[in-house]
């Protein structure tokens, strides 16, 4: 006698029970707050950000506690959340040139108006564990910096300098990158689906919704001769850009809020063309927050997707950086991440077909075998 | 905003009494409509439709356009009550270029516009293209027009008041270009009855 | 009514419902062409559903009544999640029965039970392009619809029977729609492939993950491909449902022991707990 397995319902509400105890670990321990996430570990707040389409510290925070870390995971939870919401306005153009510079270094200039500001970075920290943050007082904090107020304005003194595209474009010796004046609203990759062949302003888009590290490998490819780019640093930014809106009723913008981004402005040689004079060309990268590694690998990767644009060999088979349907349609990892996980749904009654198929080739095939091997006798 | 300073909310009809049930209702019967060519689909406990368009004809609209949607009225209703209806209630665009409208309104089927006035789509995109909506005086499921394809097990028959030969070559010449093609949607008061780019439509003499 | 406190009924607010719900009616006047709509992140995981849910949700009103399966079966988790997921943002009424639902989405199968006109049957597709494997790029098989240019899957088929003696798709197998478009029915095994033609119910199909939207209207030719030396056949089996003692339905094969005994039970519960009900008695029944 057999009896089916029933009661997927229950077994589900039990799984859910088992995922809050695990979320939450050892009761003994002190619970994070949202705030401890928000301060503490503001590049994975940055990222869940990014990926998740929504500037929004504490619910970027929120959904990385739920997902118990994993950020993919909390970036799936703060775009379900985001589709939900109602679209009000659309802002005005972000003046990054404006942006008061937490950080902002151009590997292409020994020096420029503004300066070279190393800002916070871990680029020339010597990666050795550092284990007095074992303790959960950390004796490594500057003096003073403890109290509220040091850290209320990261960027209180930070400058304002023009970013290096209007230093070199005075010359014309860096593309322009202005708006053409007919230039028409936005496409919007959260509404409408993304259709082939895509301008770069949508192109762009969905490379700063993009997985960091698809971007970062892809863009790694580039630069082992995966594609024919030849890139510098520019300039790369971080800091804080006013955010405005237009009113109507006002006729005119005001700034609504205040968000921290990361800029680069990758540039590469341009040989110039019978209509074109030689010059630099870009590659660009945005994201929320202090996120340098997934806006050069997206610059680097914009640069790579441009290639047709500027008339380059390319070579779509064996160069998947300079492939846009290829990169643009596994760039996302909510969406990677569900169809690749899928395969954990049960698939049984494919499988069965298939099975079926295998075993009928199988007793034609061993029949054959049967047969030649008595002609050989 | 600028559109609110220009009317006269208090003289316009109100839309759906309660929006999300009463679009769900209309669009499930203009899917059922187009699914089933020469069925007569009734809707119920429609709004007053502002003067000018049917009841169905003026609710299918509140429940399928919107701001991405141009909809084309002819002249006389653009500027009328009825243009500021769907506008205000819609918040679609009125645009007097056929070839931008996604929703058509002729006046009558009189009035039909030429096929290669409205969107076709594309080859890639056939789905770019437009909707007809057009009111009729009578609207029965037996009847002169003998309708076959896709939603009809056998053959299906419609008797549409107003109905001419132009119409009959209308749709024939529709039909040819498929993938390609408008599809129609007809009303007559609360009925509804649906001619996708699919059907095939002979008429007795 | 008990809808979830915050969300619209049925999840999906009322412009993207507009908007699907546009993409859904052009599909049903395309049959079989593929309509990109703006598909939105839902909170199931793409490749989990989100196209059907998607168009669930556009569809489903205050009086429908929805069945969820998956593999056939109304209690495997993810059917569970659906369909508990639909009860909490719309109250409508679900149920097993095949029979009394106005709305039935599925994962991989279509009922046994024969669908009535005015039924409507969602298809979760997770790969909604029949060329793709033949041709990865987005671009090239589009054009390669509008131009009907279908040999290569003839082409590919063919060479099956030069491999395997037989066409060695045995799900998704492609079909014609309508005698126009080259379509996937989603991973459904060639079995179910006879219901789509000409079926009285009408049939949908979404794609969350690749945003599409298909339809197959009711009474609509569907041919699955051939060749006259090889025309189409569906799988069989040796023996009939081990429970409910069926001849005619998809059987699934279950693994009893450690010494690999297998029974074959019917992949549709529904059927087959009604079948059982209804005195057939196959032979491990209790």
């Amino acid at each position: 006698m057999y009896v089916a397995v029933k009661g997927g319902e229950r077994a589900i509400a039990k799984s859910h029970e088992l995922l809050a105890r695990a979320r939450r670990g050892d009761p003994g321990v002190p619970e994070l707050s949202i705030a401890q996430i928000k301060e503490q570990l503001r590049l994975a707040v940055a990222r869940v950000m990014s990926e998740g389409s929504l500037y929004d510290e504490d619910l970027a925070a929120l959904a990385i506690k739920q997902a118990a870390g994993d950020l993919i995971e909390a970036i799936f939870l703060l775009r379900a959340y985001r589709t939900t919401l109602p679209r009000l306005s659309e802002s005005q153009p972000l003046a990054t040139g404006r942006m008061r510079l937490a950080r902002r270094i151009s590997a292409a200039f020994k020096d420029l108006p503004g300066g070279q500001v190393l800002g916070p970075t871990y680029d020339y920290t010597q990666r050795l564990l550092d284990f007095s943050l074992m303790d959960e007082v950390s004796e490594t904090m500057p003096a003073g910096a403890a109290s509220a107020e040091a850290f209320a304005e990261p960027f209180a003194e930070s400058i304002v300098a023009p970013g290096i595209g209007e230093l070199l474009g005075r010359e014309g010796l860096l593309e322009a990158a202005l708006p053409k004046a007919d230039d028409p609203a936005p496409y919007d990759l959260t509404r409408d689906p993304l259709l082939f062949p895509v301008d770069r302003a949508t192109r762009l888009q969905n490379l700063a919704r993009g997985d960091e590290g698809f971007l970062l490998a892809m863009g790694y490819s580039t630069q082992r001769g995966y594609s024919t780019t030849h890139p510098f640093a520019g300039e790369i930014r971080h800091g804080a850009v006013p955010v405005e809106v237009f009113v109507d009723e006002l006729g005119f913008a005001v700034e609504v809020g205040e968000i921290e981004l990361t800029e680069c402005q990758l540039i590469t040689d341009f040989e110039g063309s019978a209509t074109q004079a030689p010059q630099f060309t870009r590659g660009y990268g945005l994201a929320f927050g202090h996120a340098e590694r997934k806006a050069m690998a997206m610059a680097l990767v914009d640069r790579a997707l441009r290639a047709r644009e500027f008339g380059e060999q390319i070579n779509l088979r064996d160069h998947p950086a300079n492939n846009e349907e290829f990169v643009l349609s596994h760039s996302d990892n909510v969406e990677a991440s569900g169809f690749v996980q899928h395969l954990k749904l049960p698939h049984y009654v494919d499988f069965q077909s298939n099975l079926d198929l295998l075993r009928r080739l199988r007793t034609e095939w061993e029949a054959a075998r049967a047969a030649a091997n008595r002609e050989a006798a | 905003m600028h559109l609110v300073r220009e009317l006269d909310l208090s003289r316009l009809q109100p839309g759906f009494a309660e929006p999300v049930g009463d679009a769900q209702r209309c669009f499930r019967g203009v899917l059922d409509a187009l699914a089933h060519p020469g069925t007569i689909v009734e809707l119920a406990d429609l709004p007053a439709p502002p003067p000018g368009l049917g009841a169905a004809q003026s609710a299918l609209l509140l429940a399928l356009a919107d701001q991405d949607t141009p909809v084309w009225l002819p002249p006389g209703l653009r500027d009328a009550e009825a243009g500021h209806y769907l506008r205000f209630h819609c918040g679609c665009r009125l645009t007097a270029s056929l070839a931008d409208a996604h929703f058509v309104v002729p006046a009558s089927l009189a009035a039909l516009p030429a096929l290669d006035d409205l969107r076709p789509g594309e080859p890639e995109f056939p789905d770019r293209s437009a909707t007809l909506v057009v009111e009729v005086a009578g609207l029965a499921t037996v009847g002169a027009l003998r309708l076959r394809g896709p939603g009809i097990e056998t053959e299906a028959g419609l008797s549409v008041a107003g109905w001419t030969a132009d119409c009959t070559a209308f749709l024939r010449e529709n039909r040819r270009r498929f993938p390609l093609g408008v599809d129609l949607l007809l009303t007559c008061g609360a009925s509804l009855a649906g001619l996708p780019r699919t059907v095939r439509v002979d008429r007795e003499a | 009514m008990s809808v979830q406190d915050g969300y619209n009924f049925a999840y999906l607010d009322e412009q993207t419902k507009r908007m699907i719900r546009r993409a859904l009616l052009k599909a049903v006047a395309i049959p079989g062409y593929q309509v990109p709509f703006g598909s939105r992140e839902m909170p199931l995981p793409y490749g989990w559903g989100t196209g059907g849910i998607q168009v669930t949700a556009s569809l489903i009103g205050a009086d429908d009544v929805l069945k969820v399966i998956d593999q056939g079966a109304d209690d495997t988790t993810n059917a569970v999640n659906i369909r508990s997921f639909f009860r909490k943002v719309t109250g409508v009424a679900t149920t097993e029965q095949t029979r009394e639902a106005t709305l039935i989405q599925t994962r991989h199968r279509i009922p046994e039970t024969p669908l009535a006109a005015g039924q409507i049957l969602v298809f979760q597709v997770p790969i909604p392009e029949p060329l793709r494997w033949l041709e990865p790029r987005e671009a090239e098989t589009r054009t390669m619809h509008a131009l009907r240019e279908y040999g290569v899957m003839h082409v590919k088929l063919y060479e099956d029977i030069a491999r395997h003696g037989r066409i060695a798709t045995t799900y998704d197998y492609p079909v014609i729609v309508n005698d126009h478009y080259l379509m996937r029915p989603s991973p459904i095994p060639k079995f179910d492939n006879p219901k789509l033609h000409r079926n009285p119910a009408l049939m949908l199909f979404g794609a969350g993950r690749e945003k599409r939207v298909y339809a197959v209207p009711p009474y609509t030719d569907v041919r699955s491909l051939d060749f006259d030396d090889h025309p189409f056949a569906i799988e069989r089996w040796e023996q009939p449902c081990a429970l409910c003692a069926a001849t005619d339905s998809y059987l699934d094969e279950i693994i009893l022991d450690d010494a690999g005994n297998r029974m074959f039970v019917c992949s549709d519960t529904e059927y087959c707990a009604g079948r059982q009900a209804a005195g057939h008695k196959g032979a491990l029944a209790a």
